[in-house]
């Protein structure tokens, strides 16, 4: 990697779910702490607000548009060309809202009036594996500590990442290889299988929690018969209902799975010799000592 | 001196091979049957090799008899004999045991294949032993062809064979040529007009010069057999002269009939008693409508000869032909015999325009229900309401207008159970027509599948649903009644399962084609099959689509089933191809396999005792009578004698015959007994 | 059920109106249905994702707007993704919620989705970003049968993320509060 691609600044874009003191805040810690080592540089984008998520979407349009603009714009004024959302939910919000404002003059200027501030539409958003891939696959292999003993990896990578995928434009929406490929580098075996983008229930997780345990029963039974000993993921909502729910799912089909949830960004943190508590491998509802443990040091 | 025959079996890749022990049935074939001198099985005895390895064996072993135990004979036995004849043999002491279609695709079990595999083979075996040398029958050929129908087939078929040089003679019943084709607005998938791409074929076919053109005329009998066919044409009294006539227009414009509904725009328009059927009409001269005239009604009623009649002259006297006049009340049918090599049938369809079979939908009870074909004259320029859409009830531009599919087709309850192929996609026009012409109307469709499997048929469809903005519902209406001035159409959406009600202005049947209503009539004077839906049969529907099941006789166009314009004129090129091949000889070659009446010497002469069964039964009519005379000239007996050329060797005449005085070449009684007593039955 | 169609009511008009509002185009639907083959939550439908469409098309407003469906559907944009007509279903499902909710119309059965986003909203409105605890409160409140039927699931979840500090009871509030306040008052 270049000199001048290593000093890269990027616009962090956490969004509600992965900040601090949030459900799924261990995967900003690990995102962020892993960066501090093999960068980019990532600088918190100032005072940016909520996407408004699938309820935004969902029943406002507009609002949900001018929402996720405004935090583009922001990220615009301090000057960033690229912005990270490592919450899929955040990343494809920001791109299709910039893909609707392109499209459609009339809602650009109505989101420009109420988020009182201009649109030029000139940074990208980018997702977290994006950016692993663009710029830190030859990093992590320089700084690699340790390396995974049998840890098959069932890479799943949800809905968002990939859909819809002709305003995405992410790898290959029917069997993506991004997050398979990052699991190799490291050390740990890709499973193949075949629910990496199956939907986890997403958004119903409190509302139609019945929906959401049939729907990640299925994802589970797929990487456990895939013979998977751990679901890396890069999606809080994935995460949440494959983790947090996955005693409920356990006690309502009887298979016990007991299968760890670890975001991309703490298994290259092991692999890079972070410790397992500053990558927020603690604060999982599925014991990840396993996974943990499957790292020992290279001997060089 | 017995024959020494050859026993072939062919593996078929595994299609035979899979259920039949092969090897075991060359053995079995050579074993107690001492005419058999070489047996061998081969994968594929049609491939080359395969057919080389047969010419090989004949020679080498001197072979005068061969059974291939392979697939069905219509598949190989051509093939096969012509390998024969290469090598210098008879073709027919050729036969085939059918292993394939009737043990090896029939039979799971191979023991029970192997066994039945090894007495088809014995059974052929036998038949070979007595198999005589055969010769084809040649037959001159009269280079001249009939075309039976003026449509687009017809006039494709007829233009494609004098081009090539052929005279061609073309009947045509109605008054005019153009047929269906003429009536339409526009045409599917690209919506150019269908008088601008017909139009200028008419007029190429009456100024070609190798073309004689009978139009209000009709096949009266048709005789003989391919290359030499006698037509009998009968040239319906039109009470004009065509020589004469100039088509000046003056007589139809005088005539004080005025209100006859006009076939040509489906009852929707109105024409004179004496008139042309429409404007380009080709002949362009007029007809005179017996029925509808006020001085042949007038004679018919006084029981007087119609130029008695003095109630109305008028055509006549205006026309300004001198000093012989152009319409002759006095005009009789006449009879002509026309000499042919070979027949094009292209009589076309007939729409269903019964539609109070349809009483459900107020068929026939409601003006404003009406078929395909009186919307297309509702939308055509030249139609009565000059391509206006008006409804015929008042004049009203619909804004709502529904669209039934599948109207007399895919409904075995009304006796129509096929598909009428066009429906779909002219539904999906006439939507487009509509709303090109009302802007602000509405089209609906009840459809129950959307068929458009032609080339840029799916885009045209689609381009209805999506551009034009009609509304398909998915399902068939059930019924239509009146409210008001609206019709009520109610059908249903099985996507949504909803009932769907549609207050509606007007409603269009998308009636479907039919075998013309004399179409079994006219099979049977020309001798051809004809399908469950009186549609004409072609002998194989893949490899033999425009032949009939007389030899000589080809099919185009929508007589053989519904069809498209494109369809259609690529069917009618066919046609003529294959007329234009059998013209190009002097001579025909026939199969020799025919039946034949036996002739004996005095005083029997014949053991045929003149009954005749045997020609209630041909379905070729190829039983002629013969008187077999004495010196002096008296008859001593009628027997029955078998046109060679019509005979297609069926074998129904042998079978009938009760004197057995009829022997089939390649399968007499001999043969087929000696194959029967060669299987053991236990 | 049964779809009236007279001069007054129009079926073109609806799906014209989702197209003016959404650019969808559902006349480009054929009807396939693979939209509802790959539908994760078509199970739970009471219409499926074609028949939805298929409402549009017919113009069928009440049929389509008072479904289910509109709410079960879970964006997951596999329909979209995988539809051979390019008609964004999952879009369409979004156009139709916002319409619902306009005219008051989305169905009861599935008010704890319509709730949950409600109050999802409102904690953005109110603070520029979520605040989780205030959300799942209020959530809880206004559909106190819900909170019941999964309460100690909740709480077993609920003490779990305290313990670990995932929840924080106090807001996460941003600075430029009033110009979230103002897009909600322009565009909610």
């Amino acid at each position: 990697m270049s000199e001048e691609t290593k000093k890269t600044k990027i616009g962090y874009y956490p969004g509600c779910a992965i900040t601090k003191c949030s459900t799924s805040e261990e995967y900003g810690t690990s995102v962020l702490g892993v960066s501090r080592v093999i960068g980019p540089e990532l600088v918190e984008i100032d005072d940016w607000n909520c996407c408004g998520a699938s309820s935004g979407h969902a029943t406002n349009h507009k609002l949900s548009t001018a929402l996720s603009v405004r935090n583009i714009s922001l990220a615009e004024k301090d000057g960033y060309d690229e912005v990270l959302a490592p919450c899929p939910m955040c990343s494809q919000r920001l791109i299709v809202s910039q893909d609707d404002v392109e499209k459609d003059e009339k809602l650009r200027e109505e989101v420009e009036d109420a988020i009182e501030m201009p649109i030029s539409n000139n940074v990208k958003v980018s997702n977290y594996l994006e950016i692993v891939k663009n710029y830190s696959m030859d990093e992590i292999a320089e700084k690699q500590k340790k390396k995974p003993e049998g840890l098959k990896v069932a890479s799943y990578y949800g809905c968002l990442l990939v859909r819809p995928p002709k305003i995405l434009k992410f790898d290959d929406p029917e069997d993506p290889k991004t997050m398979d490929e990052i699991v190799t580098a490291i050390g740990a075996e890709a499973v193949d299988w075949e629910f990496k983008t199956s939907c986890c229930g997403g958004g119903f997780t409190l509302s139609r929690t019945d929906v959401v345990v049939k729907l990640t029963n299925d994802i589970l039974e797929g990487a456990a018969d895939a013979g998977a000993n751990a679901i890396a993921v890069a999606c809080p909502m994935c995460h949440a209902n494959l983790d947090m729910k996955q005693n409920n799912i356990e006690k309502e089909t009887g298979r016990r799975f007991n299968i760890p949830i670890v975001y991309i960004s703490e298994l290259i943190g092991l692999a890079l010799g972070l410790n397992p508590k500053d990558l927020g491998m603690d604060k999982h509802f599925i014991d990840t000592g396993s996974v943990i443990n499957a790292f020992s040091n290279i001997e060089k | 001196m017995s024959k020494k025959i050859g026993v072939f079996v062919c593996h078929c890749g595994t299609n035979i091979s899979a259920t039949v022990d092969v090897e075991k049935v060359a053995e079995e074939a050579k074993k107690n049957n001492p005419g058999v001198s070489y047996t061998t099985t081969y994968k594929y005895m049609c491939s080359d090799p395969g057919q080389k390895l047969l010419r090989d064996k004949i020679k080498e072993e001197g072979l005068d008899g061969v059974v291939v135990a392979a697939c069905s004979p219509k598949m190989h036995e051509h093939t096969f004999r012509n390998a024969s004849k290469k090598a210098g043999m008879n073709p027919y002491h050729v036969e085939i045991s059918n292993l394939r279609e009737q043990c090896s695709w029939v039979h799971p079990d191979k023991p029970t294949g192997t066994e039945k595999s090894v007495d088809l083979v014995r059974m052929m075996t036998e038949k070979t032993r007595k198999d005589k040398s055969l010769n084809p029958i040649k037959v001159p050929v009269t280079k001249r062809a009939l075309v039976i129908g003026g449509g687009i087939a017809g006039i494709q078929a007829a233009l494609d064979i004098a081009d090539a040089g052929h005279e061609v003679i073309m009947v045509e019943r109605e008054a005019s040529i153009g047929g269906h084709m003429a009536q339409l607005s526009e045409t599917f998938p690209t919506l150019d007009c269908s008088q601008c791409i017909m139009t200028p074929k008419m007029v190429e076919l009456a100024q070609n010069e190798n073309i004689t053109l009978y139009t209000w005329s009709e096949i009266e009998a048709v005789d003989g057999y391919l290359g030499n066919f006698d037509v009998k044409i009968r040239k319906k009294a039109r009470s004009v002269d065509l020589d004469l006539c100039t088509g000046c227009s003056s007589c139809w414009q005088v005539c004080p009939s005025k209100k006859i509904k006009s076939e040509f725009d489906m009852g929707l328009g109105k024409r004179t008693a004496i008139y042309i059927p429409f404007p380009q009409a080709i002949p362009s001269k007029p007809v005179l409508d017996r029925e509808h005239c006020l001085l042949f009604k007038d004679a018919r009623k006084k029981n007087i000869p119609p130029n008695d009649s003095k109630v109305c002259r008028k055509c006549l006297d205006i026309c300004p032909i001198a000093p012989v006049k152009a319409i002759d009340y006095t005009q009789e049918d006449e009879i002509i015999t026309e000499k042919i090599g070979a027949i094009v049938v292209a009589t076309g369809y007939k729409e269903l325009d019964d539609i109070s079979m349809y009483g459900e939908y107020g068929g026939g009870k409601y003006k404003d229900v009406i078929t395909g074909l009186q919307f297309e004259r509702l939308a055509s320029a030249s139609g009565p309401s000059e391509g206006e859409i008006q409804r015929p009830s008042d004049g009203k531009v619909p804004e709502i207008i529904v669209f039934i599919q599948c109207v007399g087709s895919r409904d075995p309850a009304k006796g129509c159970s096929y598909c009428s192929k066009t429906c779909c996609m002219y539904t999906a026009k006439h939507t487009m027509l509509y709303k090109h012409k009302v802007h602000h109307g509405h089209a609906y469709v009840f459809y129950i599948d959307i068929r458009c499997p032609g080339k840029g048929y799916e885009e045209f469809s689609l381009r209805a649903i999506e551009e034009e903005g009609a509304t398909y519902l998915r399902g068939r209406v059930s019924r239509v009644y009146k409210k008001g001035d609206k019709l009520v159409v109610l059908g249903a959406d099985t996507l949504t399962g909803s009932v769907v009600e549609i207050e509606a202005d007007m409603v269009v049947l998308a009636s479907a084609m039919k075998a013309q209503d004399d179409a079994e009539k006219f099979a049977q004077k020309l001798s051809i099959q004809y399908d469950k839906d009186k549609f004409f049969s072609e002998i194989h529907p893949k490899l033999k689509p425009v032949e009939s099941s007389s030899a000589g006789i080809f099919l185009a166009g929508t007589c053989q089933g519904p069809k498209d314009i494109p369809e259609t004129v690529a069917q009618a090129g066919a046609a003529a191809s294959k007329v234009l091949a059998l013209l190009s000889a002097d001579e025909l070659e026939r199969e020799p396999v025919v039946a034949k009446v036996d002739r004996l010497p005095a005083p029997i002469f014949s053991t045929c005792i003149g009954c005749f069964y045997c020609q209630r039964v041909c379905p070729y009519g190829a039983i002629e009578s013969e008187d077999i005379k004495a010196r002096d000239g008296s008859t001593i007996k009628t027997v029955a004698r078998v046109n060679e050329g019509l005979c297609q060797g069926c074998g129904l005449c042998a079978a009938t015959c009760r004197s057995k005085s009829v022997e089939l070449a390649g399968f007499n009684d001999e043969q087929v007994y000696a194959e029967i007593n060669s299987v053991e039955f236990n | 059920m049964k779809i009236k169609i007279t001069t007054k009511e129009l079926t073109s008009d609806f799906a014209k109106e989702v197209k003016e509002r959404s650019g969808i185009d559902v006349k480009k639907c054929y009807q396939c249905g693979k939209c509802t083959a790959g539908c994760p939550v078509a199970y739970e439908m009471d219409y499926m994702p074609n028949q939805i469409i298929r409402f549009v098309q017919i113009g069928a407003r009440k049929q389509a707007l008072t479904s289910r469906t509109i709410w079960l559907c879970a964006s997951c944009i596999t329909c979209t993704t995988r539809c051979p007509k390019e008609v964004k279903i999952a879009e369409l499902m979004d156009v139709l919620r916002e319409m619902a909710l306009e005219e008051g119309v989305a169905n009861p059965m599935e008010k704890d989705i319509t709730t949950f986003h409600e109050a999802f909203l409102n904690s953005v409105k109110k603070h520029g970003r979520i605040s989780e605890c205030g959300m799942i409160m209020e959530y809880k409140r206004k559909r106190p049968k819900a909170a019941l039927k999964s309460a100690l699931q909740d709480l077993s979840d609920g003490s779990h993320l305290m313990l670990k500090g995932k929840l924080s009871l106090a807001p996460h509030s941003i600075k430029g509060k009033d110009s979230i306040k103002r897009i909600f008052e322009k565009l909610g």
